[in-house]
This record gives structure tokens, C-alpha cells and sequence, in this order.
């Protein structure tokens, strides 16, 4: 049993709640009560005040304050645009999944509140398209909330128009990045923009556009219903609230895990996921999804905030924890990441292209015992060419393995290349 | 052909954007159930009813993993193989699939019932190892269930109900 209860659940309520993604249900605990009362009652500028005081993170990695990011909306320009980023593909990441597939209203009541509070009547679900089973459910939710007037034209008698719409994309991790996204949501291949101008001035179709990750979204009900003050006794200062974890790997329990902000890797592995899931010890975690740099044993007391995440040289990121054993070659660990990254590559910059490819190159030859001297150094010198150098964090991104990989465990990469046939 | 036969599916789908070409996802998706792959006819289909050049088309159709350029089998095979997946049973599951299969990994069986690939991250690495029948989940899929995965799935495309290798509708 965790040490550090949580007091209640945030985002992933159908934990408590069964079969809260049941409209009946969902109405019966007081859904869509917060959205009819801040319709009815509160200004768009009173919801992005309570937002920004909650001091709400964006939970989809890089932990921008959500409340800031609405506020760069320009009044004067219409129409707005909601978008909401369902393109969960960073290996590791799985709790948008559950909130989809478990608690979609509150995710549905959270667009509609944002909407209000942004000045947007139509709203966008960028939903990856593998969650194929997700985006028939949500096109449904949208459908029954539609019915009872919680969606659509002048929802609540309030006079606000709200259109929800499902759009499938088809098979493409980049499109996670916000701008990839609206290039593939305007029909294009998902190719990063230039920042700036950024989305909030000039997104979707070049007009005002918020892009927001569905936990984050699935806070705001929340926040809105209790209080900027009851959010603010989850979680630290400036990591206020629950996140929802995904843990997986070589754990006893894997899963989805809805953590107060703060705890440390130490409670979160092994008092909240059960430990290590045999006797072979812990080798190496990558904390935030793939993009993110390693932890090791040292590190097992960095308590799970953005901060503190930051400050030990990695990142929060979206919310992944994968624990890897004494099982795993280093070698190959960074060898499927970086194939990951090569293969997600969307080609327009030549660092992150080109790069990858040498990367995997690299790491491939080493695991098949043809590694050669100086390839630790030529890893390096590959990743210091990619890093900052693009338009998105992608190609950065695959540098991180290869960093944590020659930082943690040079010797044994060293001796896989001695050890090899060549 | 194709906007007469989806007609009521196709104008919902227009109506959601301001603008046609936001329309190029859902309608390749629905030429690809229709024809069984994205090839220069149905390509070219699309773009007639969406108003654009045939290469943007193409252009998109290359870009995407869920669009198939090649003749795919009446269930495509996705297993993970990523991180943390690999390190979980996906590399024993992949072996055991392409034993069944009589096909390698990449491939399509020669009765064209499956195509079998390895996919980078589905979003469900607690599940390990994990794939997906034309998108479908199917968690925990230890060697021993595989047997009986096939068979579901054989029985399946027997049945004769509708296919939909895009994902579109519930197979079952």
C-alpha cells in the first residue's frame, strides 16, 4: 500500500466511480453541473483566472502553465480554435488511453468549459489513429451529450455555441507536437511549423488556436467545481495537483497510477507499483517517456515534479515511467529508441533525418558485434550535431539515449565493441 | 464510386471542417476499407472528390503508417516493439506469429487472410506484449494465446461480416 495516500482522484475517477463514462452515471456525480454553472454564472476571464491561480500545468510534457497559455489568445481575432491533443504515441505513455476509453465526459465537459473560457465555438479531438475503439466512443459521448444539450448550439440556455469534433489521425508520433498537429489535422503530412508566430495567434487554419493534452483538459472541471485552493492541496507549489503515471516495464504491477505531485521515483516504484517484478535488480529508468534522459539507482529519491524532474537532468515529460532490469543490454535499450526516433523522423530537418539514421546505424552495428573503436565518440559527436538544431525537440529527443546511455553505462557499451566479432 | 456509395458518411465528414482538404484523412481511411489499399485509382478518387492535386495525395497516403500502399491481408497484424514492449514478450510474440503465419514480419500470408508488422508504440505498455487486429486491442498475448487469437480471428473473417482494416467500425 502506498505511504502517500491520495485523497481523491482527479482524472482518472472511473477508479472510484464505476462506469462513470456511462452519461446516467457521469450526470448522476454531478457531471456537466460544473460546466452548466460556469456557463451560466462565471465570465471566460473569471474560468482562465481560477485556471491560472490552480496553477495548472499542461500534462502532455512540457508543463506550460495552461492558464498562461489561454491568456496569449488574442480577444479580437474569431474564430478560435479548442484542440485537443489525443495523439498519446511517446513510448512509455498510456494514460490518456484510460481517460479516453474510462472517463471520456469529463474529458467532453472539460473542453466545453475551456472553449468558453478561450472564445471558441468549435473544438477539435486530435485522437492518434490507432485509438480507433477511442474515437468511435468519443464520436458517441459527444453524440449523447449532444442530445441532452451539453454540447452543441446554445448549450445550457447560455447562449454559447460549442461543436465537438472526433478527427482520426493515421499513424504518426510527430503529430503530438502541436503544430504537426494542426498541419495533419488541415489534411497535410505532420511536419512541424516554424514557432512563432505561435499556435495561440495563428494555429489551425491561421486563426487563434489552443492546443491542450486530454488530462490536462480533464482537470479543468475539477479545478473549476472545487477551487483553485482544493486543487492546490495536491501536489507541490509549483507542481500543483495529481498526475496520472504510467509505469511500466519490468514492475510488478504496471499500470496507470494517479499520483500527488511530489512524491519520489523511490515510493512511486516500489510502494505505489509493487517494486521490481523478480529478484534481478533495477539496471536503469526512463522517467518521462523516451525523449527523456535516464535515471538510475542514484536517482531514486527526485521527487516526481517538473522541477525537481528538471533539476536532476531529465524531465516529468508526459507522464512515463519505464523500469527496465539487470536483464536489459544498454546497447540495445538505446538501439530501439533511437529506431523508434529514426522511424518517427519526419524528414524536414536534416540533423534530426540524417542524424537518427547514423545513430541507429551506429547502435546496430555494436549490437551485432561489429562495434568499432571511437563509436562511443562518433555516438557523441552525431548528437551534439542534432541537438538544438531543428524546428521541433524530436530530433533532441533522440540524443537523449545516446547521452544516457555513454554517461551511465560507458563500460559496458566499451566492452561490448571490445567483445565483438568485428 | 466512392461518394456514392459512402455519401451520407463522406458529406458528415466535410461538414466538420471549413476547409475540404482537412477532410484527406477520414476519406483515404474510407477508400482504403473500400479497395483494400491506397493504390493510383483510388488515390486519384480521393482527390477528385476533395478538389486536390493527386500528388498531395499521394504525399499524405506515404506519410502515414495506417495508410497501406501495398495489397494488405483481411486482418493486419500490429505488434509493439518498442521500448518497454521488446523487453516484455514482444520479440518471443513476433517469433511466434511469423512460426503460425508461415510469414515474416512485414508480410502478408499467402491465403492474403493476415498481413503481420511490427509497430512502434500503441499506447498500451502495461499490456505487454500487446498488438492490434486492424486496431483492435488485444492485451497479454503470451504464446499460449495465440492459438486461440488466430482461431477467433479466422472465424472471424469467415463469418463474412463487414471488414474494416481502417478501423472505421466495430468488427465484432
Amino acid at each position: 500500500m502506498p505511504k502517500t495516500e491520495l485523497k481523491e482522484y482527479i482524472v482518472l475517477r472511473n477508479r472510484e466511480i464505476p462506469n462513470i463514462r456511462d452519461l446516467d452515471v457521469y450526470v448522476a456525480n454531478g457531471g456537466y453541473e460544473t460546466a452548466r454553472n460556469a456557463l451560466t454564472t462565471m465570465t471566460p476571464q473569471a474560468i482562465v483566472d481560477e485556471v491560472k491561480k490552480s496553477g495548472l500545468r499542461g500534462r502532455g510534457g512540457a508543463g506550460f502553465p495552461c492558464g498562461v497559455k489561454w491568456g496569449f489568445v488574442p480577444k479580437e481575432l474569431n474564430p478560435k480554435y479548442l484542440v485537443v491533443n489525443a495523439d498519446e504515441s511517446e513510448p512509455g505513455t498510456f494514460n490518456n488511453h484510460e481517460i479516453i476509453d474510462l472517463n471520456p465526459h469529463q474529458m467532453i465537459e472539460g473542453v466545453v468549459i475551456s472553449a468558453f473560457a478561450i472564445g471558441a465555438n468549435t473544438a477539435y479531438i486530435y485522437i492518434r489513429g490507432e485509438f480507433a475503439y477511442g474515437a468511435r466512443l468519443l464520436e458517441q459521448v459527444i453524440n449523447e451529450a449532444r442530445e441532452r444539450g451539453f454540447v452543441g448550439k446554445n448549450v445550457f440556455g447560455s447562449g454559447f455555441d460549442i461543436d465537438i469534433h472526433v478527427h482520426r489521425g493515421a499513424g504518426a508520433y510527430i503529430c503530438g507536437e502541436e503544430t504537426a498537429l494542426l498541419e495533419s489535422l488541415e489534411g497535410k503530412i505532420g511536419q512541424p511549423r516554424l514557432k512563432p508566430p505561435f499556435p495561440a495567434v495563428a494555429g489551425l487554419y491561421a486563426k487563434p488556436t489552443v492546443v491542450n493534452n486530454v488530462e490536462t483538459l480533464t482537470n479543468v472541471p475539477r479545478i473549476i467545481a472545487k477551487g483553485a485552493d482544493w486543487f492546490r492541496s495536491f501536489g507541490t507549489e509549483k507542481s500543483p495537483g495529481t498526475k496520472a503515471v504510467s509505469i511500466s516495464g519490468h514492475v510488478k504491477n504496471p499500470g496507470n497510477y494517479e499520483i500527488p505531485l511530489g512524491i519520489t521515483m523511490r515510493e512511486f516504484i516500489y510502494d505505489w507499483a509493487g517494486g521490481m517484478r523478480s529478484d534481478v535488480p533495477l539496471k536503469f529508468i526512463i522517467p518521462g517517456g523516451a525523449s527523456s534522459t535516464w535515471l538510475t539507482t542514484e536517482h531514486l529519491d527526485t521527487p516526481l515534479t517538473w522541477d525537481d524532474m528538471a533539476a536532476a537532468g531529465t524531465m516529468l515529460g508526459s507522464g512515463a515511467v519505464v523500469i527496465l532490469d539487470e536483464s536489459v543490454s544498454v546497447v540495445k535499450a538505446a538501439l530501439k529508441i533511437d529506431e523508434f526516433f529514426k522511424h518517427e523522423s519526419c524528414g524536414k530537418c536534416t540533423p534530426c533525418r540524417e542524424g537518427t539514421h547514423f545513430l541507429v546505424k551506429v547502435w546496430e552495428r555494436i549490437d551485432e558485434g561489429h562495434g568499432r573503436s571511437g563509436d562511443i565518440e562518433l555516438l557523441a559527436d552525431v548528437g551534439t550535431q542534432m541537438l538544438g538544431k531543428c524546428f521541433c525537440p524530436l530530433g533532441d529527443s533522440a540524443v537523449s539515449a545516446v547521452n544516457s546511455a555513454i554517461k551511465f553505462f560507458r563500460p559496458e557499451i566499451e566492452a561490448e565493441i571490445a567483445g565483438g566479432t568485428h | 464510386m466512392l461518394y456514392d456509395k459512402h455519401k451520407a458518411e463522406i458529406d458528415a465528414i466535410l461538414a466538420k471542417y471549413p476547409s475540404k482538404r482537412s477532410a484527406l484523412l477520414p476519406m483515404l481511411y474510407i477508400a482504403q476499407d473500400e479497395y483494400g489499399r491506397l493504390d493510383r485509382d483510388s488515390i486519384g478518387e480521393v482527390a477528385e472528390i476533395l478538389d486536390l492535386p493527386p500528388t498531395d495525395v499521394y504525399e499524405v497516403a506515404g506519410f502515414y503508417t495506417l495508410f497501406y500502399n501495398e495489397e494488405v491481408g483481411k486482418i493486419v497484424l500490429d505488434v509493439c516493439d518498442d521500448v518497454p514492449c521488446c523487453f516484455c514478450g514482444a520479440e518471443e510474440l513476433v517469433a511466434d506469429l511469423e512460426n503460425r503465419l508461415g510469414v515474416k514480419a512485414g508480410h502478408t500470408t499467402n491465403d492474403k487472410l493476415f498481413t503481420l508488422r511490427r509497430v512502434k508504440c500503441i499506447a498500451a505498455c502495461d499490456q505487454a506484449p500487446v498488438l492490434q487486429a486492424n486496431l483492435e486491442f488485444h492485451n497479454k498475448v503470451t504464446p499460449d494465446k495465440v492459438d486461440t487469437l488466430l482461431a477467433e480471428l479466422r472465424s472471424e473473417i469467415e463469418s463474412g461480416k463487414p471488414i474494416s482494416i481502417s478501423g472505421r467500425f466495430a468488427e465484432h
